[in-house]
C-alpha cells in the first residue's frame, strides 16, 4: 500500500519538534514507533501534512525507578518493557501486559506512549498504565502539564492532548512496597487487538488490600477503570466472597458493544471472570493468599443470576455499529466530535 | 531526499520521496527482491528485516527514518551461494514450501538465536508469532531453528564437548 | 556369480529440496520480483458498494494527474469488446464494471502510472456516481420469489438460480429410510473463508508492440488453461501468448480463475505498447477473488438400532457469489459434493444441490479443495457423530461398524463413484492408539465429575482426487488429463517438462524423484521445467491434489517410454537382443551375467553418439495421461481439546493424523503438506471468516479482520501413516496436499462439540470462537 505524500522533518531537539508542531498544528503527526500511524497512512485513512520524526532526539527513552515511582520515556519500546527485569513485582501489571501487546516484532518498533496518544479503547497499555494510576507529562511551546490518564482518555482515539503536544513520558506513582498485579487479555490470535483486556494492581497495606487499581480494555469508548470495584477492595481482606464481589463490580462497569467477537454478555463474562482470575494471581504474587489458587477459575462464583442476566442483555452499540473494519470504524469515527486523532506519538 | 543507510554491509545512497516505505525502497531501487509484500495491515510479517539487528516489518517503516542505519535483508544472511546455518536449518527441517514468508521467518529467527541460543519450543513460538505462515503450519520453522540451535551450539562449543 | 547390483531407491526418499535453495537466498523469482524496462503500473479502483448502477465515472483529475498514462474504464473496454469475460465454469464476469457493480469490491477502473505511487494518487481522483440497488447477502434470499435479478445483464436470466443438480437414487433412498429404525438428521454451514496465500494475485503483461506477442508473468496455478482463455476472450492467436507462472507464494486454489486484474493489464500493455505490472493488495485479494465454501447442508442418516447406516439424504445450497466462476468440471455442477457419504458403505443416497447468485465475491471451490470435497466431508463426519450421540454408540465403534470393507474396493459408491482402494479400519485404530483413546475417555469422564471439560473428535475421511477421466472430467471443454516431456541429454542429465505448476508443493523434487525411480538418474541431474506454455506441454495445472495423480503418472509413464528405448540401445552396445536384458533400476544387465551392463547415462550417451542404424536418435519423449480413474486418500485424525469454563477458550491437546496417500514419494515433502493442511483445516475451525452485513459490506477484507492463525496457536501434529496403494498409478500414489484440510475441520469441531456433548450440545458453527462455546456453556448452566 502507497501513502499520500508528507513532508518529513527530523528535529535536532525537543524544541524544535515542538516549533513544527506548533506550526502545523493539525496538520502535523508526531512520529515514534509508527506502529499505528503508519498502517493508517498506508490505507490512506490518515494522510498528515507533515511528519515530525521524534526518534532522533535523546532523554527520551527513560525506563527507570525514581523516588519509589516509574518513568517510561516517549521513546521506550514495548519490547524494552517486555525484556526489562524492572518490570517484575510491583509493577507485574505492566510487565504482564507487556508481552501481550501486538506481535513480537510490532513490538521492537511500537513504544508506550505513543499507545496512550493513540487512545484506542483496544488499547493495553492504557489499562495497564490506568491501572497504576499512571499519569502522562505533556510538553508544548508553552510548557508542561501532566495529565492523569482518566482525563488524557476522551473517547476512542481522542485525546485531551493539544495537536501542539507531545507526551515525552509517562509516570507511574509508587505503589508502596508489597504491590503487584497482572494484565490478562483475550484476543483471538497472537496480533489481534483484545477482545477484552482487564488490568489488575493491588497495594497492599498489613495484609489487606491498600489501593486496588482495576483497569478494562476494549469495554468502552476509552479504557475504563472499574471504580466500584476498586472502592469495594480498598481495605479488604482478599477472600473469595470478596474476589467474586469485585469481579461482578468490574463486569457492571463495562460498557461492551457486541461485534463479530462476541456478543456484549460475552464480553461483560469474560471482565468478570477475568477480574477474578486476575485478582487471584495478583493476590498470590503480593503473598495475601497462597500460591496454586489462581488457576482454579472459582467455578463457584458462576452465580446463575449473573449468567442469565448477562444472556438477557441487549447488544449495546452506545458509540460503535461493531462494524470491524478499519475503514468502518475509522468512517464512525468521522462523525464523532474530535475525529480519528489517533497519530502514534 | 536523500537517504544513505548500511544495507547488508554496504553503504548505499538514494534520493527518494519521504513517503517510500522502507520495503520499497529495499525492493525498487536496491533490487533486493528477497523481501516481500503479504498484507497492507503490518500483519504478515513477509517484510520483515533487521534494523541494527533487531527485527522489524519493513512495509512499517519510512526509507528516510532508517537514515544511517544499518539494515539486514535475506540477501544479507550470507554470501551468495552459501548458507547461514538458520538457512541450512530450514533446508533440512523443511521449514519452508512456497518461499514467499521464508524471508521474513529467517530473519526473524536470526534474531531469536542471537538473544537465546537455546529456545524451547514454546519460545520459538512466540517470537515468530508476528510472521504468517500459510503452508507449513510452522511446526517444521521450530524444527529448522531448534536445528539450528544444537548446530551453532555444536559448532561454538569447545573442542571434546559432547555432541 | 557377481552379486545383482542394487540401484538407490528413490520413492519413499526424503530428499532434500532441489527449490529451496534460491528461496532461502532470498534469490526467487516472484511476480512482483520482474521489472523489465519501461514498465507502468496499475492499480484498481474497487466499488464501495454491493450493489449498485453506475450513473456516471469521472476519469479526468486522475488522468491529469502527473505520471499517470491511462485510466481504463468498462466503456472503454467494452469498445473492445472486452468488458466481460468467461469464466471457468462457462458463466460470464465483468473485467471492469459497465452498467451496475454487483458486489462491493468489484473491479471499477484502472489507473496505468509510470509509478504505484502515483497510480495510487490518481484512484483517489477518480468520481464515480453509484445508485443503490437492494442488496442480495444470502442463497436463500436470493432464491425467494421476487428477490432482484442479480444477472440482468443476461437477457434470459429471470431468477438468481446458478444451477439445480441432483446424484444418487432419489426412490432406493427412500426405500431405505423406510426400514430404518432410527432417522438422525444434522444441518450446518460451512462459512465463507478464503485461500490467501501469502503472496496476492498479480502479474506483469508485456505485449511486444513491434511482433505482438503477449508474455503475461502471472501467478497462475493454470498457466496452459489460462492461456488458452485468453486467446479466446482477447482473439490473439494462442502462439502469440506465452504464460510464464514463476515462483508462487502459495495458491490453495486462490490463483486457478483468472481474475480482471490479468485482462485489463494486458490490454492495457497492448494498447499502451509498453509493460504493465498489476499486484493485488490485500484487501483486493480478500474481497473479490475466489473463496471457498458458503454452504448450506442440510441431511438425514437412516440408521437400523445396531448402527448400520442405510440410506443418507443430503440437501444443500451454495452462494456462489456473482458470477459461478471457479474452475469446476462442467458435467459436475456442484463439483464432487455427491461424495458425501464418505467412507462408509451406504447403500443408498440421495444428494440435491442448488447455487445461487448473491451480491459477493464469485468463487466457492478454492482453497486446498478437491472440488467441494471439503464440504462433504465435513459433512458426513459431523453427520456421523451427531448420530454416534443419539444412538449412544461411541462414534469410533460407529464408524468401525459402517466402514467400507477392504474386500468391497473397489467399491461403487451410492452416487457411483469407484474408490479405488481403502483400508479404513487399520488407519483409525493407529490414531486411536497414538492418541490414547481410551484412556482420554476415562479422563474425560473424571474430569466432568471435577467440572472440567475435556472433548474428542474423530473425523474418518475419504478423499476424491486426481481430476480426472477425460470421459467424466474437463473443464470449459478441456479435458483434464494431464502431460510431461522427458528428454536424456548425451550426458545422462534430463530435463522434465510438465504443463502442472507448484506453489510450493515440491514439484521440482518430487517428479525428479519419479524420473530417478523409473530412469535411475539421480534426482539433482534432472531439470524441472514448469509454469511455461511455450515450453511445457499441454496440462490442466496444479489444484484438486491432481499433480501427482496425473502429471506424476504421466511422468512415470514417459520415463517408461524412455527406458523402452534405452533397452534398444543397451541391447545395441552390449550386442545382446533386448528381451536378454534385464533392468536394474539405473542400468541393464544381461539375463545370466550381469556384469555386462550398460547403464542408463551410457545407453542416453548412445542414443546421441552410437545408436543402431534404422532407430531414430535422441532420448527423449512426451506422454499426455488420461486417469482411468479418480484416487482416493483417505485418513483417521484425532482431536483432543480442553475448555476453559470461563472464557469460552478452547485449546488443542493433541491433534493426531493419520494419513494414508498410497505410495509416498518424499515423505517429508508429502508430511509437510499435511501440516500445512492441518494448519489451514485449525484454522476455518477456529477463526477464519470472511461474512458480510446486510449492505453487503465485507467484514475480512484484511488480516485484521480475516485472521490466520501464527506459530502460537497452531497446535503441535502428531503424524502417522498406512500405505494403500492405487491399484491403477503407475506408481501406487494418491494426491495428498489437501487431505488434512478436508478432513480436519470436522475433527476440530467434532472435538469442541463432544466437550459439550454431554448436556446436549450438538453444533457449534464454525469458525467456533470463544464468544460461540461461551454462549452453550452458558445456556447449559455449564459457565464459570
Amino acid at each position: 500500500m502507497y501513502p499520500a505524500s508528507f513532508d518529513y522533518v527530523v528535529p535536532a531537539t525537543l524544541e524544535e519538534a515542538l516549533e513544527t508542531l506548533g506550526r502545523y498544528e493539525d496538520d502535523a503527526k508526531v512520529l515514534a514507533g509508527g506502529q499505528s500511524l503508519i498502517p493508517l497512512m498506508k490505507l490512506r485513512l490518515a494522510a498528515p501534512r507533515v511528519l515530525v520524526d521524534i526518534n532522533r532526539l535523546s532523554g527520551l527513552d527513560t525506563l527507570a525507578e525514581e523516588n519509589g515511582g516509574l518513568r517510561i520515556g516517549a521513546l521506550v519500546r514495548t519490547k524494552t518493557c517486555e525484556r526489562s527485569e524492572l518490570l517484575g513485582g510491583r509493577w507485574g501489571t505492566l510487565g504482564a501486559a507487556a508481552p501481550l501487546i501486538s506481535d513480537p516484532i510490532i513490538r521492537n518498533l511500537g513504544t508506550v506512549c505513543g499507545s496512550l496518544a493513540h487512545a484506542d479503547p483496544q488499547g493495553d497499555w492504557g489499562s495497564a498504565l490506568l491501572a497504576m494510576d499512571a499519569e502522562v507529562v505533556a510538553r508544548s511551546p508553552d510548557g508542561t502539564r501532566t495529565i492523569p490518564l482518566g482525563e488524557l482518555f476522551q473517547g476512542p482515539f481522542v485525546t485531551s492532548l493539544e495537536p501542539t503536544e507531545i507526551i515525552t513520558e509517562v509516570r507511574v506513582p509508587d505503589p508502596g512496597p508489597t504491590a503487584g498485579g497482572t494484565y490478562l487479555k483475550l484476543e483471538r490470535k497472537v496480533g489481534d487487538f483484545a477482545t477484552v483486556g482487564v488490568a489488575v494492581h493491588l497495594s497492599m497495606d498489613d495484609g489487606r488490600v491498600g489501593r486496588a487499581g482495576i483497569a478494562l480494555t476494549a469495554v468502552g469508548p476509552t479504557n475504563l477503570r472499574a471504580t466500584a470495584a476498586e472502592e469495594a477492595l480498598a481495605g479488604s481482606e482478599l477472600t473469595d466472597a470478596v474476589i467474586r464481589e469485585a469481579g461482578r463490580l468490574a463486569a457492571e462497569a463495562a460498557q461492551p458493544y457486541s461485534d463479530t467477537r462476541g456478543t456484549a454478555a460475552y464480553k461483560r463474562t469474560v471482565v468478570r471472570v477475568f477480574t477474578e482470575r486476575g485478582l487471584r494471581a495478583a493476590a498470590e504474587a503480593v503473598g495475601a493468599r497462597p500460591a496454586g489458587e489462581a488457576g482454579q477459575g472459582g467455578h463457584a462464583a458462576a452465580g446463575p443470576v449473573t449468567t442469565e442476566a448477562a444472556l438477557e442483555e441487549t447488544d449495546r452499540q452506545d458509540y460503535f455499529s461493531g462494524e470491524e473494519t478499519i475503514a468502518g470504524v475509522l468512517d464512525e469515527l468521522e462523525d464523532k466530535p474530535g475525529g480519528p486523532d489517533g497519530g502514534e506519538r | 531526499m536523500k537517504v544513505t543507510m548500511t544495507v547488508n554491509g554496504q553503504e548505499r545512497s538514494a534520493e527518494v520521496e519521504p513517503r517510500m516505505l522502507l520495503v520499497h525502497y529495499l525492493r525498487g531501487p536496491l533490487g533486493l527482491t528477497g523481501t516481500h509484500i503479504g498484507c497492507d495491515t503490518t500483519s504478515c510479517g513477509a517484510c520483515t528485516v533487521l534494523l541494527d539487528g533487531t527485527p522489524v516489518k519493513s512495509c512499517t517503516m519510512f526509507a528516510v527514518q532508517a537514515e544511517g542505519r544499518e539494515i539486514t535483508t535475506v540477501e544479507g544472511l550470507a554470501a551468495a551461494g552459501s548458507l547461514h546455518p538458520i538457512q541450512e536449518g530450514f533446508k533440512e527441517e523443511h521449514g519452508l514450501q512456497c518461499g514467499f514468508c521464508t524471508p521474513g521467518m529467517l530473519l526473524a529467527s536470526k534474531a531469536l538465536l542471537e538473544e537465546n541460543p537455546d529456545p524451547s519450543e514454546e519460545e520459538i513460538r512466540w517470537a515468530l508469532s508476528g510472521n504468517l505462515c500459510r503452508c507449513t503450519g510452522y511446526q517444521n520453522i521450530v524444527n529448522a531453528v531448534q536445528w539450528t540451535a544444537r548446530k551453532l551450539q555444536s559448532d561454538t562449543a569447545p573442542t571434546g564437548a559432547s555432541q | 556369480m557377481t552379486e545383482q547390483h542394487t540401484a538407490e531407491h528413490w520413492l519413499n526418499r526424503s530428499v532434500k529440496r532441489k527449490e529451496d535453495d534460491r528461496f532461502l537466498q532470498g534469490r526467487g523469482n516472484y511476480v512482483d520480483d520482474i521489472n523489465l524496462p519501461g514498465m507502468l503500473h496499475m492499480s484498481i479502483l474497487r466499488s464501495p458498494v454491493a450493489h449498485a448502477r453506475i450513473n456516471s465515472i469521472d476519469t479526468s483529475a486522475a488522468a491529469a494527474l502527473p505520471g499517470v498514462v491511462a485510466v481504463v474504464t468498462g466503456e472503454l473496454l467494452a469498445q473492445h469488446n472486452l468488458a466481460w469475460m468467461p469464466t471457468l465454469s462457462g458463466d460470464t464476469q465483468a473485467v471492469l464494471a459497465t452498467d451496475k457493480v454487483r458486489m462491493q469490491g468489484q473491479e471499477v477502473a484502472c489507473v496505468i502510472a509510470e509509478d504505484p505511487y502515483i497510480a495510487h494518487d490518481a484512484l483517489e481522483l477518480i468520481e464515480v456516481d453509484y445508485d443503490p440497488l437492494p442488496v442480495v447477502v444470502t442463497p436463500q434470499q436470493s432464491l425467494e420469489q421476487g428477490a432482484p435479478v442479480i444477472r440482468d445483464d443476461k437477457e434470459d436470466k429471470q431468477d438468481n438460480r446458478v444451477y439445480h443438480w441432483e446424484a444418487g437414487d432419489a426412490e432406493a433412498t427412500d426405500r431405505a429410510f423406510e426400514q430404518a429404525d432410527r432417522v438422525v438428521e444434522f444441518s450446518t454451514f460451512y462459512p465463507r473463508c478464503h485461500p490467501a496465500p501469502m503472496e496476492t494475485c498479480g502479474c506483469v503483461a508485456d505485449v511486444n508492440p513491434v511482433t505482438g506477442k503477449a508474455t503475461i508473468y502471472m501467478t497462475s496455478q493454470a498457466p496452459h488453461a489460462h492461456r488458452t482463455v485468453f486467446a479466446l476472450v482477447a482473439g490473439l492467436p494462442e502462439h502469440q501468448i506465452q504464460i510464464i507462472s514463476p515462483d508462487i507464494g502459495g495458491g490453495f486454489g486462490n490463483k486457478v480463475p483468472i481474475y480482471p486484474g490479468y485482462v485489463v493489464a494486458t490490454a492495457a500493455s497492448l494498447l499502451i505498447g509498453r509493460p504493465v505490472k498489476w499486484i493485488e493488495d490485500r484487501t483486493g485479494n480478500l474481497i473479490s477473488t475466489g473463496f471457498a465454501r458458503d454452504f448450506y447442508m442440510k441431511g438425514q442418516l437412516a440408521l437400523r438400532d445396531d448402527g448400520k447406516m442405510l440410506g443418507l439424504r443430503v440437501n444443500m445450497l451454495s452462494d456462489q457469489g456473482y458470477a459461478y466462476a471457479d474452475a469446476q468440471p462442467s458435467k459436475l455442477k456442484a463439483g464432487l459434493f455427491h461424495i458425501v457419504t464418505g467412507s462408509y458403505d451406504i447403500p443408498a443416497a440421495h444428494v440435491v444441490t442448488d447455487g445461487a447468485y448473491t451480491n459477493k465475491a464469485p468463487g466457492g471451490v478454492a482453497y486446498r479443495c478437491s472440488f467441494r470435497v471439503t464440504e462433504a466431508s465435513f459433512f458426513i463426519e459431523r453427520l456421523v457423530q451427531t448420530a454416534a450421540y443419539e444412538l449412544g454408540i461411541d462414534p469410533a465403534e460407529l464408524r468401525r461398524r459402517n466402514f467400507i470393507k477392504p474386500e468391497q474396493f473397489p467399491y461403487t459408491s451410492a452416487t457411483g463413484f469407484v474408490y479405488d482402494s481403502g483400508n479404513y479400519e487399520p488407519a483409525l485404530d493407529k490414531a486411536l492408539e497414538m492418541l490414547g483413546y481410551e484412556d482420554l475417555k476415562a479422563e474425560q469422564e473424571r474430569a466432568r465429575s471435577e467440572g472440567k471439560l475435556i472433548g474428542i473428535g474423530l473425523a474418518t475421511f475419504t478423499e476424491v482426487v486426481g481430476a480426472g477421466p477425460s470421459k467424466d472430467y474437463d473443464i470449459l471443454g478441456l479435458k483434464m488429463f494431464d502431460s510431461a516431456e522427458l528428454r536424456v541429454h548425451p550426458t545422462g542429465k534430463a530435463i522434465l517438462k510438465i504443463g502442472v505448476q507448484t506453489q510450493g508443493q515440491g514439484h521440482e523434487t518430487t517428479f525428479a524423484q519419479i524420473v530417478a525411480n523409473e530412469l535411475g538418474i539421480p534426482p539433482q541431474d534432472i531439470l524441472v521445467q514448469h509454469g511455461d506454455t511455450d515450453n511445457t506441454p499441454y496440462g490442466l495445472g496444479t489444484y484438486a491434489s491432481r499433480s501427482t495423480p496425473t502429471a506424476g503418472a504421466a511422468t512415470a509413464m514417459v520415463s517408461r517410454k524412455l527406458r523402452d528405448k534405452a533397452r534398444e540401445l543397451a541391447a545395441h552396445l552390449l550386442e545382446v537382443a533386448p528381451e536378454d536384458l534385464e533392468w536394474a533400476g539405473d542400468r541393464f544387465q544381461v539375463k545370466g551375467a550381469p556384469d555386462r551392463q550398460t547403464t542408463i547415462q551410457e545407453a542416453a550417451f548412445a542414443a546421441y553418439t552410437n545408436h543402431p542404424q534404422g532407430m531414430e536418435a535422441g532420448l527423449e519423449g512426451v506422454t499426455y495421461y488420461d486417469p482411468p480413474n479418480m484416487t482416493y486418500p483417505f485418513g483417521a485424525y484425532a482431536v483432543a481439546v480442553e475448555v476453559d469454563r470461563g472464557t469460552g477458550q478452547w485449546k488443542v491437546r493433541r491433534m493426531v493424523a493419520v494419513d494414508d496417500c498410497g505410495v509416498r514419494i518424499n515423505p517429508m515433502i508429502v508430511e509437510g503438506q499435511i501440516m500445512g493442511g492441518l494448519t489451514e483445516g485449525f484454522a476455518m475451525a477456529a477463526m477464519e471468516l470472511i461474512t458480510f452485513d446486510e449492505l453487503g459490506n465485507c467484514i475480512g477484507s484484511n488480516f485484521s479482520d480475516y485472521l490466520l492463525p501464527t506459530s502460537w496457536e497452531t497446535p503441535r501434529f502428531e503424524l502417522g501413516e498406512t500405505v494403500t496403494p492405487s491399484p491403477h498409478h503407475p506408481i501406487g500414489a494418491k494426491g495428498v496436499g489437501e487431505s488434512a484440510t478436508v478432513g480436519s475441520p470436522a475433527a476440530f469441531v467434532n472435538a469442541v462439540v463432544d466437550a459439550l456433548a454431554h448436556v446436549g450440545v450438538r453444533e457449534l458453527e464454525m469458525p467456533i470462537g470463544p464468544d460461540k462455546v461461551w454462549k452453550a456453556l452458558a445456556e447449559a448452566g455449564l459457565a464459570e
